[in-house]
């Protein structure tokens, strides 16, 4: 039984379900995130306060977190065995027609697990009291940094790396949950563009708004 | 034609390998692509020197023996072929081609081009056949299949376990190959009976192989001399869930 739970199949199945999980998580986050655009800091404070202590939102937070564990800790395991699959590499390159995000999967993941720690030290550790901050001012902790040239940087770049990362792993997800049909996959891979394209854009919006036309 | 190869050579399983040039003065544009290879060991056998060793069997594109990664493909930059079929009016005059053997930890070089693809054997054996006692042939429309199953499981069968799909695959894995075998039994009603001891068993095998984890690239399905499709990939993850 363990050899089945944790096989190849077995672990990519896992990673897949984790990261649609994640998706699910982006638009809520990213609908909270446009209430920062109002002049009126209550809108975001009443959102922040019901995620904060909703008890089944207390539940999701959990399953988030597992969630983000189980797509990372796969994620570098497998990673590291693909890249001990081929010990000796192509002196001419490997030229094979291929998804070209998927190339880049590991390191535009890891650059978006980078921007999550840096998340949890800018508001998340606030919360759990790690970190100096007012936990009930989320407003105006996103506002101040939104105001920091540097960290709209590091931010925007994040945003379009992870937006590279969904490109391939929204419809690759379907695939290795064996979802994989005639007319539905074109449509998932066009849902795939949409969804990679729109929700790190919103994400940029915001932090171009704030930072350049407040 | 006039061309450079930069062939790899190496010995044995044991020794460093490394690259060989070599210039070819006289290659006409008609010969296969084997055939040059022929035309280089000719030359190095009148030289008393070693031959390039590379695999190679029906040269009909059917038994898959002659992989090879040429230029940065699995046989070579023509989709759909074999080595064999592989003809040189598909380089220009001056080229410089680089050719090199699979490179995958389950298919160690055995010499030059050659690669121990008894791997592929393995997985074949822990579970890739029906257990039914052999005998005379019955009749044909006893055990009734749909029309559509019957092809996707013909196009399935036509994989010829050559390698490419791993050569291609950045992870160096057998995904494409297995899921062909999975989905040549599974669609048929003869396959069903042991469907979900065999895929268990070829994933576990295939594990245990060394071969990487498929991450979705295609890089598989665009090199396979016999355009097996990811949908069979997709079929392999729905059986192997199917199986718990």
């Amino acid at each position: 039984m363990n050899k089945v739970l944790f096989s190849s199949v077995s672990k990519k199945f896992t990673m897949a379900l984790a990261g649609l999980f994640l998706l699910l998580f982006l638009p809520v986050h990213l609908a909270i995130n446009l209430m920062l655009l109002k002049s009126d800091p209550e809108p975001f404070k009443k959102a922040a306060l019901f995620m904060a202590s909703f008890p089944l939102i207390k539940i999701i937070e959990i399953a988030l977190f597992a969630m983000i564990l189980i797509h990372i800790s796969w994620g570098i395991f497998l990673q590291i065995q693909n890249w001990l699959s081929r010990p000796v590499g192509y002196a001419g390159g490997n030229r094979s027609e291929t998804s070209f995000f998927s190339k880049f999967m590991i390191w535009t993941g890891a650059s978006v697990l980078t921007f999550l720690v840096l998340h949890f030290f800018n508001f998340y550790f606030i919360k759990l009291g790690f970190v100096e901050g007012d936990p009930e001012d989320f407003y105006s902790v996103a506002h101040n940094l939104f105001k920091i040239p540097a960290y709209n940087y590091i931010y925007l770049a994040c945003f379009i790396l992870l937006g590279l990362h969904l490109f391939h792993a929204f419809s690759s997800a379907f695939q290795t949950l064996g979802l994989n049909h005639r007319i539905w996959t074109p449509v998932v891979n066009a849902a795939a563009w949409v969804y990679a394209i729109c929700i790190p854009a919103g994400f940029a919006f915001i932090s171009i708004t704030l930072w350049l036309f407040r | 034609m006039k061309l450079v190869l930069k062939i790899w050579r190496q010995k044995n399983a044991d020794a460093k390998g490394t690259f060989a040039t070599y210039r070819m003065d006289d290659v006409s544009p008609e010969m296969s692509f084997l055939e040059m290879l022929d035309s280089l060991n000719k030359k190095l056998v009148e030289e008393n020197k070693d031959p390039v060793a590379f695999d190679h069997d029906c040269r009909e594109g059917i038994c898959g023996s002659c992989g090879m990664f040429i230029n940065g493909h699995p046989h070579g930059p023509v989709p759909a072929i074999t080595t064999c079929h592989l003809s040189m009016r598909y380089f220009r005059d001056g080229d410089t081609i680089w050719i090199e053997p699979w490179r995958a930890k389950p298919f160690p070089v055995i010499k030059d081009l050659i690669v121990d693809r008894s791997a592929f054997d393995k997985i074949q054996s822990a579970g890739g056949f029906i257990s039914i006692n052999t005998g005379a042939a019955p009749e044909a429309n006893s055990i009734l299949a749909k029309k559509k199953n019957a092809d996707d499981a013909f196009d399935s069968s036509i994989c010829i376990g050559c390698g490419a799909c791993v050569a291609a695959c950045k992870n160096a894995s057998a995904m494409l190959f297995v899921s062909a075998k999975i989905s040549q039994f599974a669609l048929l009603p003869q396959g069903r009976i042991e469907a979900k001891e065999r895929v268990r068993e070829m994933v576990e095998k295939m594990d245990e192989l060394g071969f990487g984890s498929c991450s979705n690239s295609g890089a598989c399905e665009a090199e396979c001399p016999k355009q097996i499709k990811l949908t069979n990939i997709a079929r392999l993850n729905r059986e192997y869930y199917k199986a718990f």
